[in-house]
């Protein structure tokens, strides 16, 4: 079953079509990895499927639910979560308060403070840092840890090694396999596609706000992505073993 | 010298404890509320009223009254500021400065222009005062205000810090967009935010009405002493506020020893200084914005 479904789905930018007739699927345990250059529209899919843009036209349904003119803190409480680009962590509150913050939606689930610190043991000794004081790493681990916290159904994380150092990176997503290993279901937004092509299950490349390649990740070869990635493929959409 | 820094003092606990709903308001929504000085006199005309009608203390009255500012709070950001933040940064000043407008009519349309007072409702305490060394006298009601202030911006900043509702307050404050990625409903956020900043103003309401006369137009000079001492604090912050308030009441006492006009101009004074340093500060009178005002078209 689809945990979220997307219908041709249209979102602007004022009058910039951003993301064009996009449809996709995602199922339970799926990980999905959304490739493609900048511009291409993937920030504000991410952005429309956890409500924190507009969508234009199209549909959003999340758990057979219909969420598309859900405000964003009902999606959050409904079990979707983002990770946005460039953290957006709260800088006045500690990492603690971050983190807490975020538990209170009141999903069950297996995420609490205690699990988020033991998935991310960077956090302990920082965990009464401000996040305007951390490390590019230490902003991304706590974002992600304070996603965790709403106990989501549906993860979404936006470019996380935008801007960090490849130590950094390495640290973010050793922690992150303790996620994928407790089956979440993730849709990843990533241009390092190296690292996308071992972590996802899926992936999608857009380009010009069009989903121009999908596939499952061990059917798609590096050199598909790159030809999708640089928009030297444009006859059709391509869509492989899916 | 020493009595009047004293007197000063207490003094800028009465203005802190109006200007911090204001604070809070502004810190949270960013919204200049031009209401607040009307909003404090409605508070006091609302003691009064309760304390006449019921023959009650006005500290009893404030159980009444504090509730229903607070809820007025919440339907006044659910009805109108909620609307007026959407429209930009104008529009809520605009909306403030017209239900200010509207509660100034609608309170001498109801009780007159007579002045009022509590300050007989709470016996020797209005003139109460303790003599110390030096020719030192502290008032038993400006302690108490300064006091209730005191632990107003005390419990606001506990509330803020530790409880749930407060770090959703101050996540909301900082932004809006992630607090509601992370499952808060920013607008009951922000109607809570309104609700606690009147259920404030109802308390410097309350001390309006004990430490002097009230009437329906009272409420800018309510407005202009809180928005100074906001200013002098530093805009949204609680602690900057007390501070401004003391800084504001001090001058202002000191200032009445130089001259009897001198009592509100030195307040004025201290305000524009603390404003003119901090644009310095800002560089916004550097050779960049001269610069940037002579390219302003025609």
């Amino acid at each position: 079953m689809s945990v979220l479904r997307v219908e041709a789905l249209d979102a602007r930018h004022g009058l910039l079509k951003a993301v064009r007739g996009v449809s996709l699927r995602v199922s339970q345990g799926e990980i999905l990895a959304l490739v493609g250059a900048n511009g291409a529209g993937k920030t504000t899919l991410l952005r429309a499927i956890a409500g924190a843009h507009k969508v234009w036209s199209g549909t959003i349904e999340f758990d057979g639910a219909d969420v598309t003119n859900v405000p964003a803190n009902k999606r959050t409480r409904a079990g979707i979560a983002l990770v946005p680009e460039g953290r957006c962590l709260f800088s006045g509150m500690t990492v603690e308060e971050n983190l807490l913050l975020a538990g209170r939606t009141g999903r069950k689930g297996p995420w609490n403070y205690k699990t988020v610190l033991e998935a991310f043991p960077m956090l302990s000794p920082i965990a009464q840092r401000k996040g305007g004081d951390l490390s590019g790493g230490q902003q991304q681990a706590t974002a992600i840890g304070r996603a965790l916290m709403t106990n989501p159904s549906l993860l979404l994380l936006d470019e996380l090694s935008l801007g960090l150092s490849p130590v950094a990176v390495n640290a973010v997503y050793e922690s992150l396999q303790t996620v994928i290993a407790s089956g979440a279901t993730i849709v990843l937004v990533e241009q390092d596609l190296s690292r996308v092509l071992r972590v996802s299950t899926r992936i999608a490349c857009m380009l010009e706000g069009r989903i121009v390649l999908e596939g499952r990740t061990s059917d798609v070869t590096k050199e598909q992505i790159t030809e999708a990635y640089f928009g030297l493929r444009r006859d059709a959409a391509l869509e492989v073993g899916a | 010298m020493i009595d009047q820094i004293v007197q000063g003092v207490l003094l800028g606990g009465y203005y802190a404890l109006v200007a911090c709903g204001l604070s809070f308001m502004y810190g949270v929504m960013r919204i200049i509320n031009l209401a607040h000085g009307s909003l404090a006199v409605l508070s006091a005309f609302l003691v009064w009223y309760v304390t006449e009608q019921l023959g009650v203390s006005p500290f009893v009255a404030l159980l009444i009254v504090v509730p229903i500012m607070a809820a007025g709070g919440w339907i006044l950001q659910r009805t109108v500021l909620d609307r007026s933040l959407r429209s930009g940064p104008l529009t809520p000043l605009l909306s403030t400065f017209g239900i200010a407008i509207i509660i100034d009519n609608l309170l001498f349309e109801r009780f007159g222009a007579d002045s009022r007072s509590l300050a007989p409702d709470i016996g020797d305490l209005s003139y109460k005062s303790w003599s110390l060394p030096g020719g030192v006298t502290v008032g038993q009601l400006g302690l108490l205000t300064l006091a209730t202030a005191v632990v107003l911006i005390v419990g606001l900043q506990l509330f803020l810090k530790y409880a749930p509702l407060g770090r959703a307050i101050r996540a909301t404050a900082e932004d809006r967009d992630t607090a509601e990625l992370m499952g808060i409903n920013s607008r009951a956020v922000y109607a809570a935010a309104a609700a606690i900043a009147l259920g404030t103003v109802a308390i410097a309401g309350a001390f309006l009405g004990m430490r002097a006369t009230f009437a329906p137009y009272a409420g800018a000079a309510q407005l202009i002493f809180a928005f100074e001492a906001v200013v002098i604090g530093g805009t949204g912050s609680l602690w900057g506020t007390l501070l401004g308030a003391i800084a504001l009441g001090v001058v202002q006492n000191l200032g009445a020893q130089l001259n009897p006009q001198g009592f509100l101009i030195a307040g004025h004074l201290l305000f524009f200084c603390v404003l003119a340093i901090r644009f310095f500060a800002a560089g916004r009178f550097s050779g960049g914005w001269l610069k940037a005002l002579r390219r302003q078209p025609a």
